[in-house]
Order: C-alpha cells, then structure tokens, then sequence
C-alpha cells in the first residue's frame, strides 16, 4: 500500500491506529478511579506525544541511518517556533504559513551548521553541533532579544499586526492559533460511563502531520538515499573507492532531520503560541537523543516509542507525590506503609529523571536496540514457546 | 601507450622514500602483476593511483587523464575498482545490499537525492546485483548479513562489488593475503573467469608466486620504492635482479 511493502504497510497503520485511538487508549482508568492518575489521554500531552514523535522520527533518519550523532538538534526546534509565532504575529494565526516558514528557516540553518560540522565525524561532529546550538540559544538569551523575546521569550500581543487576520478578537482577546478558523483548542470531552474522553482538533492535527512524517521516513529508510545512509555508518572508506561522494548525502539527511525538527517546533508554537530560549538548551537536544536510543535507533517504530515513553514518564511519574502514594498503601500496616512509601518516593515526583536513567541504563546495557529489540525478542521467544508446546503436543501422538 | 601510464613518481613519509622514481606503464586487457619484499613500496603505489595519497612528484595518467589531486570516488567514477588487502565491504548491510550500491554509485554517479522510490522497485539495479552474485557463486548468501561471513566469502563479495561496476581497472592488493589454500585456488580460478568473460585490466599485488605465475602475463619487480624489471613470468623466474632483491627470502 502506498508503495510501501507489507511489512511496512503494518507499521504504518499500526501507528496510525495508535495515534486515531490515542483518546481512548491512554485513557484506560475511570475518571474517579485511583488509576486515574495514569491517564494521559489529555490534549495537551497527547499533543506533545506527537510533536516529539516527529522530532525523535526526523532525528533518527540523520542519526538511527548515518551514525552521526547531533548534539545540537533542539536548535531546529527553537528556530522552527520563533519562526512560527513570528508568523502568527506578522501575517496570521493560521498555522500553515507559520509551518512553512518554521520548516524553510530550520532547512537553511541545518544547511549552515551541517555543512560546517560534518566536516569532521565522530565526537567532533558532535562537539560542533552541540557548540553551534549553545551559541544560537546564548544569542537568543541576549543579543538576539528583539527577534527572540529574551528571557521573557517571544510572545504574541494584542498590537501585533498580522495583516492577514485580525490583531484582536471583538471581545479583546489575542486570537489563538487555527487551521483556517478551526482552532487549535477546540475539543469536545465525551463521557462513557465512568470514562471521559477528550477529543482535541489540536492534537489530532499534530498526529495527521506526524503520519506524514512517519510515512515519509519509512519512504527514505527503503530508498536508495537511505541505503547509501546505511552505508555510510557501515564504512566510508568502502563507499568513497565505490564512486559515492558521502558528503552530500550526510548533509542531505541532517538538513531532512532540521526540517522535522522545525516541522515539531513549530507545531509546539501552534498549540501554545510561545517560544522560549530554554528550547534550544542542550537537554533538550540530549532527550531526542535518549528518545531516539530508547526506542531503537534506526528502527522505524523505536523513536515513536521513545518519545512517548519519556514524554509519558515526565508527565506521569513526575505527577505523583507522597499523600498520593500514602493513599495507594494505606491497606498495609501503618510501619510497612510508611517504609515502602520511603523506598518508592525517590524514584516518583521530581525523581522522575532517577526512574528513566535507571531504565535507559538498563535498555542500553540489555537491549542495544531499544525497546523494539526489547519487543521482537518477545514475540520470538512467544512464537518458540508456541512451537515447542506443538511439539511436545505432537510427542505421544506418534 | 597503456591505459595507466605512472612516469616519475615519488614518495616520501619524513625520511623515507617509499617511492624513488616510478615508471610504470599497464597495457589494456593484461593481467599486470607487481611483486616485490615486504615494505617495497606496493601499497603505496597503489594508493597514489586510487588518491588516497598524494605523489610528492610525478604524473599518474589514466585512459588519457590525469588522476592526480582528484577523490578517491572520482577516481572510481574514471573507471578504476579497487580491492584492499583486508576485504573492506558493508559489514553491517545484506549481501546484496553491498553488491547495489556499486551498481547505483555506477548509474547515478557520486550523489543523486534518490530518497522516494524503493530500493526494491528498481528492476533492473535489484537483476544486475543477482546476477554478479550468480557469477560469484554467492547467489545464496543474497539475504545474509555481509558481516558475518568468512573471510574468504567476504573477498569473493568485494571482488564482486568491484566487478558489478564494470571497471576499466582492477587494483588488487595481496587479494589471497590469509586465504586458505582451497580459497586462494578458488580465488584464482574466480579471476581467471573474470578475464575470460570480460575485457578487463588487472593491476595484482600478491605475494603468494603460485597466485603470481598463474595469473599474470607481465611481471614488475618492485625493491626499496624503485621497479627493478618488467618481463613476462617465463623469463622473470631465473632473472639475477629478482633473486638479488629477494635475498633471504626463499619464495623465488
Ligand atoms: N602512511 C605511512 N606513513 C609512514 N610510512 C609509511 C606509510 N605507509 C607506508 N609507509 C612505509 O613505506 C614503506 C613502503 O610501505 P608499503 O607500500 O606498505 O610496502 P608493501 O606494500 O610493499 O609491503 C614501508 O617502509 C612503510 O613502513
Ligand atoms: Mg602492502
């Protein structure tokens, strides 16, 4: 389907199954329940689900296919939502322009940067594009101040001019972001039972450009340019004395992944219509990263995952504090209560980041290809399981 | 006038002179072997025709061009394929992966931005690779992780990478360099094939004489960076120069 094989048509819609669904599935546990901590199934975190899937999707092609490791990454993604609420501020509140424009000025500065860092490989390179990203988020911070906002970010006002729309809504609000007078909020919470589901137009714009953007690196994985990626992390020196210049098919695939990173900064600046700084800091290149790693890099699925599961985890974990894990505990004995409420409380709340090194440790160590490796072994050792169970059963039969 | 023409080539590293004064010249369609003691200078040579060094002076002409200040994969895209003395292949891609990328380097040149259609729609990119494969014998190992094969299996695959590619030259550094002796006889005969079936000039470094005299119609002689001789095997067997530069070494 799609000119994808069968394999690749399963992904596609298994994702695409995931992402339509996503209202109900994160949303398992009753309203009142106490479970209902667990839920994520709210606009807000569904979006940032799929705005960080695109950025670890589009981070994967340059990293998971050509083993250059960026450092500097969330630099696109601060250029890509500076540039977008620059648009919702100068032309409209439409989101399409601001993404064209995000996806365009992202483009050139990865032409830039990666032209200039990919001159060297290896630690260097990472060195380079973590010193270009923390230049671009110190200039940001100071000098930069009247395009960026400063340290008080880049905000949208009711003076602003945007020639296409209006400045102010009659009741003298600031417009909000929309998709040809849909908006981005828009959401309808339907209750079923002692469920509610929320569906937000917001998120469900996310994930459609997500879709795209999967199906578009799972067209890159399968083509000769991403083969000519793979062969580049396998051995350069084997590809140079085979005719194939690597440098601009590197440049290519780090201008691709500064496009998707664009792409999800400015759909970030679509639901909430601010850019900061903070967005370019090194973390925030260093979570793609361990997103990317967590999932499978270079795997197609692996960054999806990746971004959820940490997304998740910040948004979950980090949420839950110790009256809440009292309330959990309260059937055992006061003492019991109390030491196992002491054991759990450094990894839940603000220990949040413990749980997930504790978690990238051990997938880096026992599964080096990330979660999806994690999966496949799974499903092998269930489909061996199921085999000998035949086997076996087939015994006395003979 | 022969299609690789080296007039005067040196080359220094601090000290050394690993070439003094190279004059070679390789006729088209022969099998040229270049022999020589360890540390003659054989590699070196051959690195300065592919450009991974650069001749402190001298000319390197091929097929009427010059190769010298140009890339290794413009050199490749001239027409010359190169083997390396340790199998250099895409360990971490399938066999036929490795033997496609040749076969697209040689449609689409260096670079083309080719990110849409599927490697596996391309017909005829996907026929060409199967075959070489056949011609190798490797046909089922298609599937297999390049990688994990023997050494033997992963200079056959090198040699097929080459292959595919149709050079107008074929450099092979000591190609049978750790073989087994039914893998360098396999070697052999594979090259031997090649040079029937295809118009095709070799360049072969090789230390082993059995693979030597077996393959080659002309013979260079290589000692401390200098050619010594050039002769055909019959008469380089019994030539004083040959036994002098080999002295202490009992392969002549
Ligand atoms: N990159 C290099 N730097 C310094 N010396 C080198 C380098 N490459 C080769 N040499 C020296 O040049 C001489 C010729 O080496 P080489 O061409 O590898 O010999 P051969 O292949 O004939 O055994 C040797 O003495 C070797 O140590
Ligand atoms: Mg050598």
């Amino acid at each position: 389907m799609l000119g994808l094989n069968k394999q690749d048509t399963t992904i596609l819609l298994v994702v695409a199954a995931l992402t339509i669904f996503a209202p109900f599935i994160l949303n398992p546990f009753p309203v009142d329940s106490a479970m209902a901590q667990f839920n994520a199934g709210y606009p807000d975190l569904m979006q940032r689900f799929v705005i960080f899937g695109i950025f670890a999707i589009g981070f994967n092609i340059l990293f998971g296919l050509t083993g250059y490791l960026s450092f500097g990454h969330a630099a696109f993604l601060g250029i890509g939502s500076y540039s977008a609420v620059w648009m919702f501020k100068l032309l409209s509140m439409n989101v399409i322009p601001a993404i064209i424009l995000a996806v365009i000025m992202s483009g050139l500065f990865a032409v830039v940067i990666g032209y200039v860092s990919l001159r060297r490989s290896g630690i260097y390179f990472s060195i380079l594009t973590l010193a270009f990203a923390m230049m671009m988020f110190a200039l940001a911070y100071s000098v930069l101040t009247p395009i960026t906002g400063g340290e008080t970010g880049l905000q949208l006002a009711l003076d602003d001019p945007r020639i296409l729309g209006i400045s102010a809504t009659p009741e003298g609000n600031i417009p909000t972001p929309s998709l040809f007078g849909v908006e981005m909020r828009a959401s309808t919470t339907v209750p079923v039972g002692a469920w509610e589901f929320t569906f937000n137009f917001g998120y469900y714009f996310c994930a459609l450009i997500m879709l795209v953007a999967f199906y578009l690196s799972v067209r890159i994985f399968r083509s000769p340019f991403g083969l000519t990626l793979r062969a580049i992390k396998s051995n350069q020196q084997r590809l140079n004395y085979t005719g194939v210049n690597p440098k601009p098919y590197t440049l290519a695939a780090f201008v691709i992944s500064g496009m998707y990173a664009g792409l999800a900064g400015a759909l970030m600046a679509s639901m909430d219509p601010l850019a900061g700084a903070e967005r370019m800091f090194w973390t925030q290149s260093g979570e793609v990263v361990l997103m990317t790693i967590l999932g499978g890099v270079g795997t197609l699925f692996g960054p999806v995952l990746g971004a959820g599961m940490i997304k998740y985890m910040e948004n979950i974990i980090s949420k839950i504090n110790s009256d809440i894990l009292h309330s959990w505990f309260a059937f055992l004995p006061d003492g019991l209560e109390d030491l196992i409420v002491a054991i759990i409380y450094p990894f839940i709340g603000k220990g949040w980041h413990l749980t997930l090194g504790l978690i990238f440790m051990l997938v880096v160590i026992f599964l080096p290809g990330g979660l999806v490796e994690g999966g496949q072994r799974v499903r092998s050792w269930m489909k061996n399981r199921g085999k000998s169970k035949e086997e076996t059963s087939q015994t006395p039969a003979e | 006038m022969g299609i690789l023409e080296v007039k005067g080539v040196n080359k220094r590293f601090g000290g050394l002179q690993a070439l003094g004064d190279v004059n070679l010249s390789i006729k088209e369609n022969t099998v040229h072997a270049i022999i020589g003691p360890n540390g003659a200078g054989k590699s070196t040579l051959l690195n300065c025709l592919v450009g991974k060094l650069i001749p402190d002076s001298g000319s390197v002409m091929f097929d009427g061009q010059s190769v010298l200040g140009r890339k290794p994969h413009e050199i490749n895209q001239m027409g010359i394929s190169r083997v390396f003395q340790t199998p250099e292949i895409f360990t971490d891609l399938s066999v036929i992966e490795n033997v496609m990328i040749p076969c697209f380097a040689k449609r689409d040149g260096a670079f083309r931005l080719h990110a849409v259609e599927a490697v596996a729609s391309e017909k005829d990119i996907v026929e060409q690779a199967e075959q070489m494969l056949a011609d190798v014998n490797m046909l089922d190992k298609r599937n297999m992780h390049a990688g994990s094969m023997s050494r033997g299996d992963k200079r056959r695959l090198e040699m097929a990478m080459c292959l595919v590619q149709n050079p107008k030259l074929l450099l092979l550094d000591e190609p049978t360099a750790g073989m087994a002796r039914a893998d360098t006889n396999n070697t052999i005969d594979l090259l031997k094939e090649i040079k029937e079936k295809r118009d095709i000039t070799m360049a072969i470094i090789e230390h082993d004489m059995h693979v030597v005299f077996s393959l080659a119609e002309r013979i260079t002689v290589l000692a401390q960076g200098t050619p010594l001789v050039e002769e055909t095997p019959e008469n380089i067997k019994g030539h004083p120069k040959v036994r002098e530069a080999y002295l202490g070494e009992a392969q002549v």
